[in-house]
C-alpha cells in the first residue's frame, strides 16, 4: 500500500496531467465530423510523434564510446523523425482538398 | 531564462491541443495541422539546445545536446525520406501511409526503451533499486511500442494487399494466453533486473513481437482502420511512457492526447458500423458470410444496362445521387466522376453525393478523395442527412461501392453486417450499379439490391463506365 501510495506522491503531478488529457483527447474528437476522421487521425498520429523527443535525449545523452546506444538511437530519430514528417506532410496533403474553391465567374470583371 | 525550455514544451503542447481543436473543423484544419507542426518544432528545438545545466552556485547556462551533428544527421534522413515517400504517395494510399508512419512512432518508442534498459543494468548502476515508476514507464514503453510497429506493419501490409488474412481455430485464447506471458516475463524481468540479467527483457520484446503478429493477421482488410486507429492510440501511451520516463510534459501531454483521441476515434469508427470493438478485434466478420450468401445468391436476375441508356437516363432526371465506394478510389475515377457531376449540373440536373460513415477503407476516405478532384465540400451529404433525399431521387449512381448499400443490413438477421445503417438507396427511382463483376463486396455477401427490379447493373471499371458515361452525355 505504502509503494503505492508513494508512487502516487511522487508522479501526482504527471497523473493529474494524464487524466486532464484524457477527457481534453475526448472532447476534442467528441464532436468531430466524419468527414474529417481520416485526416484527424493522421493529425494524431503525426503529434504522437513527439516521442522523436525521446529519442533525441537518450541519443543525446549517450556516451561516444557506447557504439550500441548511438546505433539504436540514430535508428530512433530517423523513425520518430519519418513519423512527425511524414505525418504531417500526409495531413496537409489531405486538408488541403478541403480548401475552398474561389467562386467561378468572382474574380472575372469585378476590378474593373 | 532557466526555464526556457519548460516555456516551449508549454507551448508545444498548447500547439498540439489547439491545432487537434482547429483540425475538427474543414474550414481551419488546414491551419491546425501547420499549429501542431509548429508546436512540435518549438518542442524539438528546446530540447536540442536549451538544456538549463545549474552550476552549483545558484546559476547556470544552457547546454547544447550531445551528439548534435548526428542527432541532426538523422533528423536530416528522417526529414529527406519521410517528405519524399509522404509527397509522393498517391490519395487512394494515404491509409497505408499513416498506418506506416504510426509504425515508425512505435519504433521509436521500443528503441528508446531498449537503450534505457541498458542504462538500468549497466554495472555502475545495477546495484540501486530501480525505482518502480521508472521500471514500468520503460517496459510499458517497450512492450506498447513493439506491438504497435508490428501491428502497423502488418496493417500497411494487408491494405497495400502484400498480406492476406491468417486465422486459426483458438486463436483468441491464444492471444489471452500471448498477452499474459507477455506480462509475465515483464514481471519477471524486475527480478533480474537487479542481477544484470537481460534474458526476460529480450524474451518480452520477443513475445510482443508474435502479439503484434497474432493481434492484427486475424483481423479483416475492411477492418483496418479501426486497427489503425487503435493502434495510433496506441503509440500516443508509448510516447506518454517516455514522457514518464523523462519527466517531459510535452511529451506526456502530446502521447496521451493522441491515446484518448484515437480511442474515441476508434470508437466512432465501431459505431458507424454497428459492431463493437471486440467483435472488430476478435475478428468475427465475415466468419459466417458464406452461409448467409448462398441464400441470397438464388434470388433473381440481374439486369444490365448500356452506358448510353444511363447516359440519357440521367440528361433529364431532376437529381442524380452519387454513392462513391472503395471501387472508386481503386480505378481513380474521382476526376471523371466530377467530370460527369459537372456536365449533368450544366443540364440543370442537381448532383449529390452520399457518403458513408464507412465508404472506402476509412471514415472521410471518400471525402479527401473526392476534394482531390475540386468536389464542392457542400455537395458531400452525410448518411443521415442524405438518406430521407432518395426517395425524391431519380437517379443512384452506385460507383464501386457494395455493403453499404446492401439491404442485407436490414433484412437478413443472419447476415454478418446486419444492423450498419445503410444509405437507402432503393427508396429511389432508378438505381444503376457500376461495378466491376458480380464478385461479392469487402465482407464477403451477397447484395440482393442488384437483383432489385429497379436495379440496373454497368459492369466494367468504374473509370472506364464513368468515362463512357461522360463521352454518351457529349453526344446525346
Amino acid at each position: 500500500m505504502d509503494a503505492i501510495l508513494n508512487f502516487i506522491g511522487e508522479n501526482i503531478t504527471m497523473i493529474y496531467l494524464i487524466i486532464l488529457m484524457v477527457f481534453v483527447g475526448i472532447e476534442l474528437i467528441g464532436h468531430v465530423p466524419s468527414v474529417l476522421h481520416t485526416p484527424l487521425m493522421s493529425g494524431a498520429n503525426a503529434i504522437h510523434g513527439v516521442v522523436l523527443i525521446g529519442a533525441i535525449i537518450v541519443l543525446g545523452k549517450a556516451a561516444s564510446d557506447d557504439y550500441f546506444s548511438i546505433a539504436i538511437g540514430f535508428l530512433g530519430v530517423i523513425v520518430g523523425t519519418l513519423n512527425v514528417i511524414g505525418g504531417f506532410v500526409v495531413t496537409d496533403r489531405m486538408l488541403e482538398m478541403f480548401k475552398k474553391k474561389p467562386k467561378a465567374g468572382e474574380n472575372k470583371g469585378g476590378s474593373k | 531564462m532557466k526555464h526556457l525550455q519548460e516555456l516551449l514544451y508549454l507551448l508545444g503542447s498548447v500547439g498540439f491541443i489547439v491545432g487537434l481543436k482547429m483540425m475538427g473543423k474543414p474550414d481551419s484544419a488546414r491551419k491546425g495541422n501547420l499549429v501542431a507542426a509548429a508546436g512540435m518544432a518549438l518542442a524539438v528545438i528546446g530540447v536540442l539546445f536549451f538544456n538549463w545545466v545549474d552550476d552549483g552556485a545558484g546559476g547556470g547556462s544552457f547546454e547544447i545536446t550531445g551528439n548534435l551533428g548526428l542527432i541532426l544527421g538523422a533528423i536530416a534522413v528522417g526529414t529527406l525520406i519521410g517528405t519524399l515517400i509522404a509527397k509522393k504517395v498517391k490519395m487512394t494510399k494515404m491509409p497505408e501511409m499513416v498506418s506506416l508512419f504510426n509504425g515508425m512512432g512505435g519504433l521509436c518508442a521500443a528503441l528508446i526503451s531498449i537503450i534505457e534498459w541498458r542504462g538500468i543494468i549497466s554495472p555502475e548502476t545495477a546495484a540501486e533499486a530501480i525505482p518502480l515508476g521508472h521500471y514500468l514507464a520503460i517496459m510499458a514503453g517497450l512492450i506498447i511500442g513493439t506491438v504497435s510497429f508490428i501491428g502497423s506493419m502488418v496493417a500497411w501490409g494487408k491494405l497495400s494487399g502484400k498480406l492476406g488474412d491468417f486465422r486459426f481455430p483458438g486463436q483468441q485464447y491464444i492471444n489471452m494466453i500471448m498477452l499474459l506471458a507477455i506480462l509475465g516475463a515483464a514481471y519477471m524481468n524486475y527480478g533480474a533486473a537487479a542481477e544484470g540479467n537481460s534474458l526476460y527483457f529480450y524474451l518480452t520484446i520477443g513475445l510482443a513481437f508474435i502479439y503484434g503478429l497474432l493481434f492484427v493477421f486475424p483481423i479483416g482488410g475492411a477492418d483496418m482502420p479501426v486497427v489503425i486507429s487503435l493502434l495510433n492510440s496506441f503509440t500516443g501511451v508509448a510516447a506518454a511512457c517516455g514522457g514518464f520516463l523523462y519527466h517531459n510534459n510535452v511529451m506526456l501531454m502530446g502521447g496521451i492526447l493522441v491515446g484518448s483521441a484515437g480511442t474515441i476515434l476508434t470508437v466512432v469508427m465501431c459505431k458507424a458500423m454497428n459492431r463493437s470493438l471486440l467483435n472488430v478485434l476478435l475478428g468475427n466478420f465475415g466468419g459466417s458470410s458464406a452461409a448467409a450468401g448462398a441464400t441470397n445468391a438464388s434470388g433473381g436476375t440481374v439486369r444490365e444496362v448500356q452506358a448510353t441508356d444511363v447516359a440519357i437516363m440521367m440528361k433529364y432526371a431532376n437529381k442524380v445521387i452519387v454513392v462513391p465506394g472503395y471501387g472508386l478510389a481503386v480505378a481513380q475515377a474521382q476526376h471523371v466522376v466530377h467530370e460527369l457531376e459537372t456536365m449533368l449540373e450544366a443540364e440543370g440536373v442537381d448532383v449529390k453525393y452520399a457518403i458513408h460513415p464507412v465508404a472506402g477503407r476509412m471514415p472521410g476516405h471518400m471525402n479527401v478523395l473526392l476534394a482531390e478532384s475540386n468536389v464542392s465540400y457542400d455537395k458531400l451529404v452525410e448518411m443521415e442527412h442524405v438518406n430521407p433525399e432518395f426517395a425524391a431521387t431519380d437517379v443512384v449512381l452506385v460507383v464501386g461501392a457494395n455493403d453499404v448499400v446492401n439491404p442485407a443490413a436490414k433484412t437478413d438477421p443472419s447476415s454478418p453486417i446486419y444492423g450498419m445503417p445503410i444509405l437507402d438507396v432503393e427508396n429511389s427511382k432508378q438505381i444503376i450499379v457500376l461495378k466491376r463483376s458480380m464478385k461479392s463486396g469487402y465482407a464477403g455477401i451477397e447484395n440482393e439490391l442488384f437483383f432489385n427490379p429497379k436495379c440496373g447493373m454497368l459492369f466494367g471499371d468504374a473509370k472506364d463506365s464513368l468515362q463512357k458515361l461522360v463521352n454518351e452525355l457529349k453526344v446525346v
